[in-house]
């Protein structure tokens, strides 16, 4: 469960920092994205995938969250 | 002269040969040739690992990473280096961090405090010692703000509660006491340190500093981030700030103070420099001050007009005219060093080797006068380190991470560079190779290196260095080959 550092490049897409795995990818996809809800299956620009539980109403970015190994 | 991607991949083969199968299958995976169509430097360079064991490695520990870099340049706190005496003394200054002040007064960055561990602090443990050694130096120094304990690694090993400590003597001295646990064996180069020591400003300096503080702030606070005002460089981006109509805030941490770092939260937009060694607190201020932070690179007009535009960016048009004033004010300055030196520089070759920012952040001021940079490596850089420095080197360039002193070597004999940037420990091998070197982690005890005014005096630095006739007399006189003719016609 690695706690993942989530912030907004000025491109408006999403970036996603492990500090301790020393990963930088930026997000291409979330399986939930909408004006309420956000969360679900994440992938990433290197093709890895992570997990969070989808929440209501969605975070505001920069903000720090566990997500799991999927 | 372009090398092409085979010649670059043969050569690391070649390099590796001597290797064991073990251990070239490590290096290689540090060695690489840039190649600008992959997306991401991981699938060329593994980098952020153990250094293999039996090579020459030119990388420091945890300890170098938070007691010289990243706290030792706060200027108004004593840091101690707690532990035995020659973590501390060795490294003492070697920094050229410039600061003003009154040293052992009301600033001691060059000072070397430590608490000199014998046998019985080992045993018994040091707590107690390091208890009496607040009380002293705040007695001799008073005008100290504050002090903070880098741990060395017996710290770590006997397991001293320097926390503890740190609580109940910044009640008695009424001033921030800061426990660093850097101890050197942590983390496989000085990297972590930087990580652990911005850890302990978060933990210690930002969350004690709860009370609202007295600051008029103004909407155009920025703050330097990881510029350690070598040489003076923070002075001199600071200058081009200022003059484009921001007010600098606060310097980290070169030249700088705990106040100035503890007032930082209240900043617009933090402008880091040093990427590698600060961009945790950076991101820590976005998250929970909701400061957003850019990356700039100081080195050479050209990079320097993009950073002054893009900080102007984050702000109105006033701030958007003065970065073209700017521009515009020091373009006759920056013309007249380049017709000054290009001619003498231009097409020369650079290898480089340095730490956290360098090995891209220059690569454009020897652009701008000409130069190429065949080969960088980092010491201790992460894949995001590499991720930004594949776009800025050629195709086919040679990149090589945590390079070994003997890679180091036959990269050099083999690629023939015209001039050397690295650090003190590769300085000496090299000039008795003949070739001209600069260390560029000091600057070669000169500087500024950032901003316009820098800008100058790295290109004659490098012409200095490049075009020094001393290079031509490398060769003693009975070797010279007209020498050895003219001695054979004479027999
Ligand atoms: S590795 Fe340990 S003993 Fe060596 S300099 Fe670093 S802190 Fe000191």
């Amino acid at each position: 469960m690695p706690s993942v550092m989530l912030r907004k490049g000025s491109d408006g897409k999403i970036s996603f920092y492990v500090a301790k795995k020393d990963l930088e990818e930026t997000i291409v996809s979330v399986e939930r994205d909408d004006s309420d809800t956000w969360g679900g299956t994440v992938e990433l620009s290197d093709g890895s995938k992570y997990y969070i539980d989808p929440m209501s109403p969605p975070p505001e970015f920069p903000t720090t969250m566990r997500f799991k190994r999927c | 002269m372009a090398e092409s991607m085979r010649d670059t991949e043969a050569l690391i083969q070649e390099v590796l040969e001597v290797y064991p199968e073990k251990a070239k299958k490590d290096r290689a995976k540090h060695l690489a040739a840039n190649n600008h169509d992959l997306e991401s430097s991981k699938k060329c360079v593994t980098s952020n690992r153990r250094s293999l064991p039996g090579v020459m490695t030119i990388r420091g520990c945890a300890y170098a990473g938070s007691r010289g870099v990243v706290w030792g340049p706060i200027k108004d706190m004593i840091h101690i280096s707690h532990g035995p005496v020659g973590c501390g003394t060795y490294t003492r200054a070697g920094r050229r961090n410039y600061y003003v002040g009154t040293t052992g007064v009301n600033v001691f960055t060059t000072m070397n405090f430590t608490s000199d561990f014998q046998e019985k602090d080992i045993v018994f443990g040091g707590d107690n010692k390091l208890e009496k050694m607040v009380d002293e130096i705040d007695q001799l120094f008073p005008l100290n703000k504050g002090v903070s304990i880098q741990s060395e690694c017996p710290i770590g090993l006997i397991g001293d509660d320097i926390e503890a400590v740190a609580k109940k003597k910044s009640k008695d001295i009424g001033k921030a006491i800061v426990p660093v646990r850097c101890e050197g064996f942590r983390g496989v180069s000085q990297s972590l340190g930087h990580h652990i020591a911005n850890d302990a400003i978060r933990d210690w300096v930002f969350e004690k500093d709860d009370k609202k503080r007295n600051f008029e702030s103004t909407p155009y606070d920025v703050a330097i981030i990881g510029d350690y005002n070598i040489g003076g460089d923070a002075w001199a981006s600071r200058i081009l700030l200022e003059e484009m109509g921001l007010r600098c805030v606060a310097q980290w941490s070169g030249d700088g103070t705990i106040s100035e770092i503890e007032l930082t939260p209240n900043v617009k937009l933090n402008l880091i420099h040093c990427y590698r060694s600060m961009n945790y607190i950076s991101r820590h201020m976005e998250e929970k001050y909701g400061i957003p932070w850019v990356e700039y690179n100081f080195f050479g007009p050209t990079k320097i007009e993009e950073s002054l535009r893009e900080i102007a960016s984050h702000f109105d048009d006033k701030i958007k005219e003065g970065a073209e004033r700017v521009i515009a004010k020091y373009r006759g300055q920056t013309e007249a060093v380049i017709e000054k030196y290009r001619s003498r520089l231009e097409g020369k070759r650079v290898m480089l080797y340095v730490g956290g920012l360098r090995p891209r952040h220059v690569i454009g001021a020897y652009e701008d006068l000409g130069m190429e940079v065949v080969g960088t490596g980092y010491e201790f850089a992460h894949n995001d380190d590499y991720d930004r420095t594949v776009k800025e080197m050629g195709n086919a360039t040679l990149i090589y991470d945590d390079v070994t002193g003997y890679e180091f070597e036959e990269f050099v004999k083999h690629m023939k560079p015209d001039l050397i940037g690295s650090g003190i420990k590769e300085k000496y091998i090299f000039q008795k190779m003949g070739i001209p070197f600069r260390q560029m982690h000091s600057w070669d005890y000169s500087g500024p290196y950032h901003g316009y005014d820098g800008f100058a005096i790295f290109a004659r630095d490098m012409d200095m260095t490049l075009n020094n006739p001393c290079w031509s007399s490398m060769t003693p006189p009975w070797q010279k080959e007209e020498d050895k003719s003219q001695a054979m016609a004479a027999e």
